[in-house]
């Protein structure tokens, strides 16, 4: 062989480490062996054996958040590729950039029904940014430079390359990634600075100002979120956070509301309700935060920064859209709102600042801890406590009232440190996510805040971090219910609790055992900062069981089909404020 | 004004995008998948040497719903550039027919006789039955088809709208 070619799997290899990837999360099948047998035959890539193709994509979704760099997975064909499906899915919705590579049945045998064959490209084409099925070993290399573009750049999402296993083993040459430029996905970065001119000019001249600002800050990376805040900081205004947006500004920011939204604090949503300049930062206008969408915010110009043309007036007509990258933009709006040395009605300001106040006053997120059994938001808050000195903290959920109560009693000083998934809300991600940050991460502290319903979703991801010596604290506020469906069906069902109780769940102390991780329990208040203390010190893996009050509600809730202004507040509210039959058919 | 309240429009839109496989299911699938409606969609490779092929998709909607719709197929990768011809500019519309008409006696002579009025062209002949060919905007298809039913339409095959901008301007 000319020392210019190279087999398939050997051009995929040089060309991932090309691309500055250093470790990946896979699971190999008859498909895909060639690649997986010139893996073993080289040092630079570290691969990483999940359990189900699902916890790799999640893995790499977690790794991706928590680095900034694109997610690998390698999966084999058929099921190993549906089985991604999930993560993929997940990932294009919050914006993740990763490459999946998925084993294909050779060349001549597609369209054949082979043994583990699918139509791949046909299945992930709805849920990925971009997808290839290479034909040809000699386009593999342009097509791995192209996808690891397509996935970082503009609205970073999710592609993946199809790969028969005849191209994988076939020989043929490689281009390095400098000789590789697409031919027409090239996003545009910078904003328009006559828009950007009329947005500060809008903003100067606000009473009732917001800035609202979610995930597109966090991909943005770090340096959005510094000029976030300077920005904030230098208009004076309020400043509220989506659930994929905790961490663009400090939590503990005297200017920062909480998170809007569904479950969002009281002051931010009654401040978007009620005001009169938004500042829309890298953020969709998503139904979980809109509410009502007649009623949404409705006496407010609306300034909107996204990278992604079809995010702009998609939910929401907007006054002054601006396209471009919010660090690039944040940049040229603090620029001129520095030189053009507005000066904003301080007066309005500090009533609007008064307002504010009132509605912090209600203390929307108190509870009373009291009596033998653990409150869901005790349980968060001393962790918090017990962690925010800490120095590298990351967060994962999984999806349900745990994640909603861990976005809202714990705090985020930094980006990229908290990792939810918010646009598909998949049951299961937060385990194998939190593997993939500590892959990243090896001395970070990763936590998983679960639900004992979600975390049996991906439970078999345990083996992966003892595999791994991954030490992956999974912080369990077992209630025995999916609680947000129990609570949905509390509070719109009538109190028929249809399916949504678990009986003979595993004990998790044994479990946890069982995979070579330490279990720990609290039962009662008292055990709970015990059980922390706990389990930081311990070197290892653990699964922390803690059982809280099995009927505990989240609030501050809007109903779905309800205003900003109609959210209950509380167990005593909402009786007054029975859902409509139009809130009902909405999830 | 909420989308509700607003006009639907139809509007013709020309897509440029690379004549690679699986283009097509991307756009297709993107109109399903949204719950936008195709009411006509013809594609062709326009050249070669470039790669290129041109989509031209007749959809209606909202004024809101229309941007989303560009919005989206501009955010395909394959897809190089959107225009929609009904607000960019005049344009001109040309679709073409075969339509079969069977019959005999009075009835096949009135369809020569309108086929004449439409410049239709007469592809093929049996004694029973003729094949027009008829080139015109979608109403004038429409109107052509309209009068041959009565008179025996056996068989309709359309290639649906093609458009372009009138002037000097290109894709």
């Amino acid at each position: 062989m000319a020392n210019d070619q190279f087999s398939g799997a050997e051009i995929l290899l040089k060309a991932l480490v090309d691309q500055g990837v250093t470790e990946l999360f896979g699971y190999p099948g008859g498909a895909v062996l060639p690649v997986y047998d010139a893996m073993h035959q080289q040092n630079a890539l570290r691969h990483i054996l999940v359990r189900q193709e699902g916890g790799a994509v999640h893995a790499a979704e977690g790794y991706a958040r928590s680095t900034g760099k694109v997610g690998v997975v390698l999966v084999t064909s058929g099921p190993g590729a549906t089985n991604a499906v999930t993560g993929l899915t997940d990932a294009l919705m919050d914006s993740i950039p990763l490459v999946c590579i998925t084993g294909q049945v050779p060349t001549h045998l597609i369209g054949n029904d082979a043994f583990q064959e699918c139509d791949t490209t046909g299945i992930t084409r709805p849920c990925t940014k971009h997808n290839y099925l290479v034909k040809d070993v000699n386009d593999l290399a342009r097509v791995v430079h192209e996808a690891f573009h397509v996935a970082r750049s503009g609205r970073p999402g999710p592609v993946v390359i199809d790969l028969p296993k005849d191209v994988a083993m076939n020989v043929g040459s490689y281009v390095p990634p400098a000789k590789v430029k697409h031919k027409n996905y090239q996003p545009k970065l910078k904003g328009d600075l006559k828009a950007i001119r009329q947005a500060v000019e809008l903003m100067a001249g606000a009473k009732k100002p917001i800035f609202y600002c979610g995930g597109g800050v966090i991909n943005s990376g770090p340096h959005a979120s510094l000029l976030l805040a300077e920005l904030v900081r230098a208009t004076g205004y309020p400043c509220t956070l989506t659930l994929m947006g905790l961490g663009a500004i400090p939590s503990s920011d005297p200017q920062f509301l909480g998170m809007l939204g569904m479950h969002g604090t009281y002051e931010a949503n009654l401040a978007m309700h009620d005001c009169d300049v938004m500042i829309c930062v890298g953020a969709r206008f998503d139904d979980r935060i809109t509410g009502l969408l007649s009623d949404f915010s409705p006496n407010s110009k609306k300034i909107h920064i996204d990278i992604d043309p079809s995010s702009i007036n998609k939910n929401v007509r907007v006054d002054v859209p601006i396209v471009g990258d919010v660090a690039h933009v944040l940049e040229d709006m603090i620029k001129l709102w520095k030189s053009s040395q507005a000066k904003p009605d301080q007066k309005a300001l500090k009533a609007w600042w008064k307002r504010i106040d009132e509605w912090r006053a209600k203390d929307c997120l108190k509870f009373t801890q009291k009596g033998k059994v653990i409150k869901p938001q005790y349980a968060i808050q001393r962790l918090y406590e017990a962690t925010k000195g800490l120095d590298d903290v990351y967060i994962t959920t999984e999806v349900g009232q745990h994640q909603m109560w861990a976005a809202q009693f714990y705090g985020f000083e930094k980006p990229n440190h908290w990792l939810t998934s918010g646009g598909l809300g998949t049951m299961g991600y937060g385990l194998p996510a939190a593997m993939g940050v500590q892959v990243a991460h090896p001395d970070a502290l990763v936590i998983d805040i679960a639900g004992e319903a979600s975390i049996l979703m991906n439970i078999q991801e345990m083996s992966t971090l003892a595999q791994h010596r991954l030490p992956v604290k999974v912080f369990i506020l077992n209630n025995e219910y999916m609680g947000m469906v129990r609570q949905w069906q509390e509070l719109l069902h009538g109190g028929r609790y249809a399916e949504s109780y678990m009986e003979s769940l595993p004990d998790f102390v044994k479990l946890a055992e069982s995979f070579g991780a330490v279990g720990l329990r609290a039962e009662k208040p008292g055990d709970v900062d015990g059980l922390i203390h706990e389990m930081l010190a311990v070197d290892k893996a653990v699964i922390a069981d803690v059982r809280v009050d099995k009927l505990e509600n989240c609030f501050p809730m809007i109903p779905s089909g309800a205003a900003h202004n109609k959210m209950l507040l509380g167990p005593e509210d909402k009786a007054e404020k029975p859902v409509s039959e139009d809130g009902m058919v909405l999830v | 004004m909420t989308a509700k309240e607003e006009v639907e429009n139809f509007h013709t839109i020309a897509v440029l995008v690379d004549n690679e496989p699986g283009v097509l299911a991307r756009v297709i699938g993107l109109f399903s998948g949204r719950g936008y409606n195709i009411e006509s969609l013809t594609v062709a490779e326009i050249s070669h040497e470039e790669g290129f092929s041109r989509i031209t998709i007749v959809t209606s909607g909202t004024p809101m719903i229309i941007e989303q719709i560009k919005a989206q197929l501009g955010r395909l990768v394959p897809v190089h550039n959107v225009s929609d011809l009904t607000l960019d500019g005049p344009s001109v519309e040309r679709e073409l027919a075969l339509v079969k008409v069977a019959g005999s006696g009075e009835k096949r002579v009135e369809s020569l006789r309108i086929a004449d009025i439409f410049r239709a062209r007469v592809l093929d002949s049996t004694n029973e039955s003729f094949v027009f060919e008829i080139v015109g905007d979608t109403g004038k298809l429409n109107a052509f088809i309209e009068l041959m039913r009565p008179l025996g339409l056996a068989d309709v095959s359309r290639t649906g709208v093609v458009a372009i901008a009138r002037g000097l301007g290109a894709l």
